[in-house]
């Protein structure tokens, strides 16, 4: 998964983002009215409880044995007629996409969104050897038209209001139509006309998949706006990249699947256009399909008794729009394509915690627990961010708050060197602000400041007010 | 290309210590939980079709239910104003009985390229499964559908649902699928939330779903 070239760790992100009005504006409008919608969707179901719980026991029994079905799946879909690549990392699936691309001669290809593409950095592969992309799903193509980043998994451009997208639109779209207005109906036409001649065209299509069903070999990709179905339908060639944990033991799973994701994403009953198919069929969509399954960092965090959890996940983004993080530094500053609460779990796991985006991502959290309040599948993302704190602390020896806890350590031990420590903390009133706050201290200190407040210290500590008052001299 | 099969299920096994033989997986499997309600609704005591009808109404799609010998009267109003409708082999003859004859009918046959789609202004099918609960039609382009570019180029669809079509929830309309065909869920017309996380109907698909239960 690439890490954006130069990303820095979360809290410098987030603190440029949090100073950004009109992103935290456009976030909070976009996240609170989805907040309402889904409880009322959840509520509807008297039995959501049990669905999740449902949920959680198929993927945790998948996962135990990742094996036996994916290799059951590579039957299936061969069965029916097409072909499975398996792909060990990013590099390698984007190498077998673009040699699938270019045995189809084709030299653009239109595509539908997808997390596993997002990770594997497939568009700028795919442009490095001339091939063309297209993104046809409406926020990908606002994120593609402004050379911008996605910042939410479901609505990646959710960080752009109506106003934002207007302006691109008629800046960027050169068959916009004259006198486009930021209404989003019309933008909605605009993207149907500006995309059309691309799907009636197009020879080759690439897309992800929510779902595949081992034993019938089928994949289902869940959408709304139709472009999934014209990129599913209309190519000759179809080439799916799929994360190993999207597999599903049975078709019947789909009664549970079904019924919790289109809720919990889009906070509807169902989502306007699902599209189910197993292989090929002939005289009917794409004759040549490919599914290319891909590992990249997936069987690490197999390996992980605690974070396995995380590969439950089905991308329906309900943490993101519950989390009062995310509310407030926005999608970008968690430097990855996953965002959000499950971003910052699954980061750290899938390219491990090397860099300092990835090292700061497990406490890019309040722990308030929201976010596993509405996971469809009862990922407890709080119990997997304290772990990979603890990962994180270890693994970094010089980690400042181990500094400020070593010292207080030394400090602590000796009563001389308290009364001392406690002196020269008085002095610390002058850096204090009318608020009675300390929010920024001098280095080293401001390891400490730099994402908490510290309390102002007394004038006076209790134990030398004791010895003024009532010590040994009176 | 095998190395990287090889590997990744070499890894998984690593991962997940002992694999169990097909038959232990299939045995825990069928042992799994399932405390959920597999139908929201009663059939013998709601009326699961007037349900369907309300819930796709929700989404914008016109919905009306007619006496089944009605139907054909439907359709023609349905597409009156279309100045060309595509109709896919096997729609039962009688539905298209009252049609306009200025209404220009297209067939399949030979396969229409998607340009020629395009110009086309409806599709007339039938369907395979509805589901009550959320209001959703399922196709499995099978006699009477058409393959699945007919009811997704052009910009109408009329489909006509019988009311013995029409199941609960979704286990049970999953349940009377054939999973080797393809398959296409609709619950409403084209729509997106990109902006600002609101419903806007009319993108790529048919931004006209018109549904005509029939009995």
């Amino acid at each position: 998964m690439p890490t954006y070239l130069g990303m820095p760790a979360f809290p410098d992100a987030a603190k440029r983002a949090v100073a950004d009005s009109q992103l935290r504006r456009n976030l909070t409008h976009a996240t609170t009215a989805i907040r309402t919608k889904r409880a009322k969707a959840v509520a509807e179901l008297d039995d959501w409880e049990q669905l999740r719980q449902a949920a959680k026991a198929i993927k945790d029994h998948t996962l135990a044995n990742l094996g036996t079905y994916l290799i059951r799946l590579e039957e299936n879909v061969t069965r029916a007629g097409g072909h499975v690549h398996w792909a060990r990392d990013a590099a390698e699936a984007n190498a077998i996409v673009a040699n699938l691309v270019r045995q189809a001669g084709a030299d653009k290809a239109v595509k539908v969104k997808s997390m596993a593409t997002q990770e594997t950095g497939l568009n700028e592969a795919l442009e490095a050897q001339g091939t063309t992309v297209i993104e046809t799903d409406l926020a990908e193509l606002i994120v593609q038209l402004g050379d911008d980043r996605p910042s939410h998994i479901l609505v990646p451009a959710i960080h752009r209001n109506r106003a934002e997208i207007g302006e691109l639109f008629r800046r960027t779209m050169d068959d916009a139509p004259p006198g486009l207005t930021d209404d989003p109906p019309q933008l909605a036409a605009a993207a149907r006309a500006h995309l059309r001649h691309e799907f009636l065209t197009a020879r080759v299509g690439i897309s992800g998949a929510n779902f595949a069903v081992a034993d019938t070999g089928s994949l289902v990709v869940v959408e709304s706006e139709g472009n999934g179905r014209m990129c599913l339908t209309l190519p000759d060639t179809l080439i799916s990249v799929v994360g190993i944990e999207k597999v599903l033991p049975s078709w019947r799973d789909l009664e549970v699947f079904l019924a919790l994701l289109p809720r919990s994403s889009t906070a509807e009953r169902m989502n306007p256009y699902t599209t189910i198919w197993s292989g090929v069929t002939p005289g009917d969509g794409p004759q040549d399909f490919h599914l290319v399954l891909l590992d990249n960092g997936r069987t690490d965090t197999l390996a992980d008794r605690t974070g396995r959890q995380a590969l439950r996940c089905i991308r329906c983004s309900a943490c993101l729009n519950v989390c009062p993080v995310y509310e407030r530094a926005g999608g970008h500053a968690y430097g990855s394509p996953y965002p959000g609460p499950i971003g910052a779990i699954l980061s750290p796991q899938l390219r491990g915690v090397d860099s300092p985006i990835d090292a700061s991502l497990p406490f890019a959290s309040s722990l308030c627990g929201a976010c596993y309040e509405v996971c469809p599948v009862a990922i407890n993302i709080p119990e997997v961010l304290v772990e990979q704190r603890a990962r994180v602390v270890e693994s970094q020896k010089h980690y400042p708050e181990r500094i400020v806890f070593s010292a207080s350590g030394y400090v602590l031990r000796s009563p001389r060197r308290l009364a001392a420590a406690q002196r020269v903390a008085s002095l610390g009133r002058l850096v204090a602000g009318r608020s009675g706050r300390i929010r920024r201290l001098p280095p080293p200190l401001s390891a400490w400041t730099d994402t908490r407040d510290a309390p102002v210290p007394p004038p006076e500590s209790f134990r030398a007010w004791w010895a003024r008052n009532r010590g040994a001299g009176r | 290309m095998s190395g990287a099969r090889e590997e990744i299920l070499a890894r998984i096994r690593l991962a997940t210590g002992e694999v169990a033989a097909p038959e232990e997986t299939d045995a825990a499997y069928a042992a799994l939980p399932r405390p959920y309600r597999r139908a929201h609704h009663d059939p013998s005591a709601a009326d699961i079709v007037a349900l369907f009808a309300e819930r796709a109404a929700d989404y914008r799609a016109v919905v009306e239910r007619v006496p089944e010998d009605e139907v054909p009267g439907a359709v023609a109003a349905a597409v009156d104003s279309l100045p060309s409708v595509v109709v896919p082999d096997g729609l039962p003859g009688g539905w298209l009985a009252g049609l306009q004859p200025d209404v220009r009918l297209v067939r399949d046959e030979p396969p229409l390229s998607a340009a020629e789609l395009d110009r086309i202004a409806g599709v007339v099918t039938g369907c395979a499964v509805a589901i009550a609960e959320t209001g959703t039609i399922i196709l499995d382009h099978g006699p009477g559908q058409g393959r699945r570019a007919l009811t997704l180029v052009p910009d109408f669809h009329l489909v006509v649902v019988r009311a013995g079509q029409v199941a609960a929830d979704i286990a049970d309309a999953l349940a009377r699928l054939d999973p080797a065909r393809p398959h296409t869920l609709i619950s409403g017309p084209s729509a997106t939330s990109d902006i600002e996380l609101i419903r806007v109907e009319g993108v790529h698909g048919p931004r006209n779903l018109h549904i005509l239960i029939g009995g």
